[in-house]
């Protein structure tokens, strides 16, 4: 009997709950959909920082890097000023479209998207600096629009660094925490991803255990994503030939 | 053919250049920092004139007064750039067929044409970074002339090469000149690459062009010393091998005038070639000498004697339809009384016209030289 019930504690510890497989596969939602929306923002400002000076470049440069250096509560709390029901953003877009951020889960991808921004800028404005603007020229020498020559040019040659950035800022999504609670709160099944789980967890006197479960599945993602993209990196740095980031 | 007549700024540098060539091979020769790359950039469109007109065939590709100024992409200029500017991540082949496929530029060129001319049937699945720099510059080359350009513009393509690459790769711009039936614009700081390729000689120097025109009278002029560099300063002289005598190695080359021996060269008789004679490698005598080492010994007539000061005296002498250039010092001037007009034995060390120094006389050459 004492024997049985030990196994049955062994399996229910690792067994997730309902209420956090839904917490696990709403953070991956979150974390996915902010990373479809940011990411190609990220290549164009990365871009646009790396390639071009015009006038207010730093002050671009600085907005974009805010989100890292101010306290997250700061962000999530001007996220629900201007994307709020009665943010000036927030209702001009409720009534023309019809789209709602104010707690819902599309409100925690934004307040992810916006904290990961930066996390990604950098290592892809890093790796479009490092390709040469003179293979550019050669590509429109040879008849190719500016456009054209991003596509197969620039871009793939920068891919690596495209690569780092967004598991960057998938990592970060996956656990952004201050602004997502400070702008959509903690709403079961809608808005509390796998970090607001874990402290709603550490805040019953019985969730320990549950709080660990969860912890061991966050550790248990970021480190797979980590592989995974170590992996996709030298199979591209490979196909792009050696001494190309 | 090409028409240019600009004036530009870059950096520290004023350029103003003008200069027309009606085909064929044009040589813009200057030192480093002289604005070769800028003027170059400035035709194909990479860089901004400030004022001027830059004219291509029948099209204007840059008119400051009418504002035309055509993007890179609608020039149709080929680019050999210094440092190859390979793509990459793409292979020899992608690279070769980039205008195609990026630049919606078909153009007639046939690939395995180009392919053949510059020997690259083995590397077309081989990556740039797998490539020697001679092959690198080849591709480079091939990849240019498969995008269907009006003008091949070759900014120092040999210069990150060292001799014995400049050597592999110069037989196929021999016959690059002659086959691609499109004109060049061919950019560099050696004499001896532009005195071999070259119809017309632009000169450059400290973003002027002082001078231009046909490559054998802008190389016997006296007055260009600085631009052209005095040490390797020379004259061009065109000729038809008459006969090769296999024993002694030598080939005999008739100038017109005078029969030149020329030593290890390839030829045949009847080929037409040019060789170029280096100015400090010939010497003159009033009277014909006896018992020399020097086989290459002709009569000629002085036609101008340079009034620098210094050591040393250009002398320009006249053989037969052709100019050779000399230099010697001044006070041998003063000693054998030398004077335009007079007669004199012009004396050449053949080995001082090795093989590297000559190259076929090519179809256009026909204005050549007084």
């Amino acid at each position: 009997m004492a024997h049985q019930t030990k196994d049955r504690a062994h399996v229910d510890f690792l067994n997730l709950q309902p209420a956090e497989w839904q917490a696990l596969l709403l953070t991956l939602k979150v974390a996915t959909a902010a990373l479809f929306v940011a990411l190609p923002l990220a290549v164009v400002t990365a871009y646009l920082l790396a390639r071009y000076r015009f006038p207010g470049h730093g002050i671009v440069n600085a907005l974009v890097h805010m989100p890292l250096v101010l306290p997250p509560v700061v962000t999530g709390y001007v996220l629900l000023m201007m994307f709020g029901r009665k943010g000036p953003v927030g209702a001009f877009l409720s009534e023309t479209l019809g789209i709602s951020f104010a707690f819902n889960w599309t409100g925690a991808a934004l307040a992810a998207g916006v904290m990961a921004f930066p996390l990604m800028v950098r290592p892809i404005r890093l790796s479009f600096e490092a390709v040469d603007p003179k293979l550019e020229e050669a590509a429109k020498s040879l008849g190719a629009y500016r456009a054209v020559a991003f596509v197969t040019i620039t871009l793939p040659l920068a891919l690596p660094g495209i690569l780092g950035g967004a598991i960057l800022g998938f990592a970060k999504a996956m656990g952004e925490f201050g602004a997502t609670i400070t702008f959509v709160s903690n709403i079961p099944g809608e808005t509390r991803t796998l970090a607001l789980a874990i402290y709603t967890a550490t805040q019953s006197p019985s969730g320990d255990v549950a709080a660990f479960r969860m912890t061991l599945v966050a550790a248990f993602v970021a480190f797979a994503a980590l592989i995974a993209s170590e992996l996709l990196a030298r199979r591209l740095r490979k196909r792009l030939g050696a001494g190309h980031a | 053919m090409l028409d240019v007549d600009i004036t530009g700024r870059l950096g520290q540098l004023d350029l103003q250049a003008r200069f027309e060539s009606d085909g064929g091979v044009t040589s813009l020769f200057g030192q480093s920092g002289s604005g070769k790359t800028t003027l170059t950039n400035m035709i194909a469109g990479l860089t901004n004139p400030t004022s001027g007109r830059i004219k291509l065939g029948e099209t204007i590709l840059f008119d400051a007064d009418q504002g035309i100024n055509l993007p890179v992409q609608a020039r149709r200029i080929g680019h050999v750039f210094q440092d190859a500017r390979l793509f990459p991540h793409l292979s020899v082949k992608s690279n070769l067929t980039y205008a195609r496929w990026a630049g919606r530029r078909q153009g007639n060129r046939d690939l395995d044409e180009v392919v053949d001319l510059l020997g690259l049937r083995k590397l077309l699945s081989r990556k740039p970074d797998t490539l020697s720099g001679g092959e690198r510059q080849r591709v480079a080359i091939g990849r240019a002339l498969l995008s269907d350009p009006r003008l091949l513009i070759m900014d120092e393509p040999l210069a990150n090469l060292d001799q014995a690459r400049r050597n592999d790769i110069l037989p196929y711009l021999d016959r690059l000149c002659v086959e691609a039936g499109i004109p060049i614009l061919y950019v560099s700081h050696s004499i001896e690459e532009v005195s071999r390729l070259s119809n017309t000689l632009v000169i450059l120097s400290d973003g002027q062009t002082p001078a231009f025109g046909p490559v054998a009278d802008m190389l016997t002029r006296t007055d260009l010393g600085r631009a052209t560099g005095r040490h390797e300063a020379g004259a061009l002289v065109n000729g038809t091998v008459v006969k090769v005598d296999t024993l002694w190695g030598l080939t005999h080359v008739d100038i017109g005038g005078a029969v030149l021996q020329i030593p290890d060269m390839v030829a045949e008789p009847d080929d037409s070639v040019r060789l170029r004679i280096r100015a400090r490698d010939v010497a003159l005598a009033v009277v014909p000498p006896e018992g020399l080492s020097i086989r290459n010994a002709f009569e000629a007539y002085i036609r101008s004697i340079s009034e620098e000061s210094g050591p040393y005296a250009e002398i320009l002498c006249v053989v037969g339809k052709q100019t050779i250039r000399a230099r010697i010092t001044r006070a041998s001037v003063a000693d054998l009384d030398l004077m335009p007009g007079k007669s004199v034995t012009v004396l050449i060390k053949s080995v001082a016209i090795d093989r590297r120094q000559r190259s076929p006389a090519q179809p256009q050459t026909s204005h050549v030289a007084l």
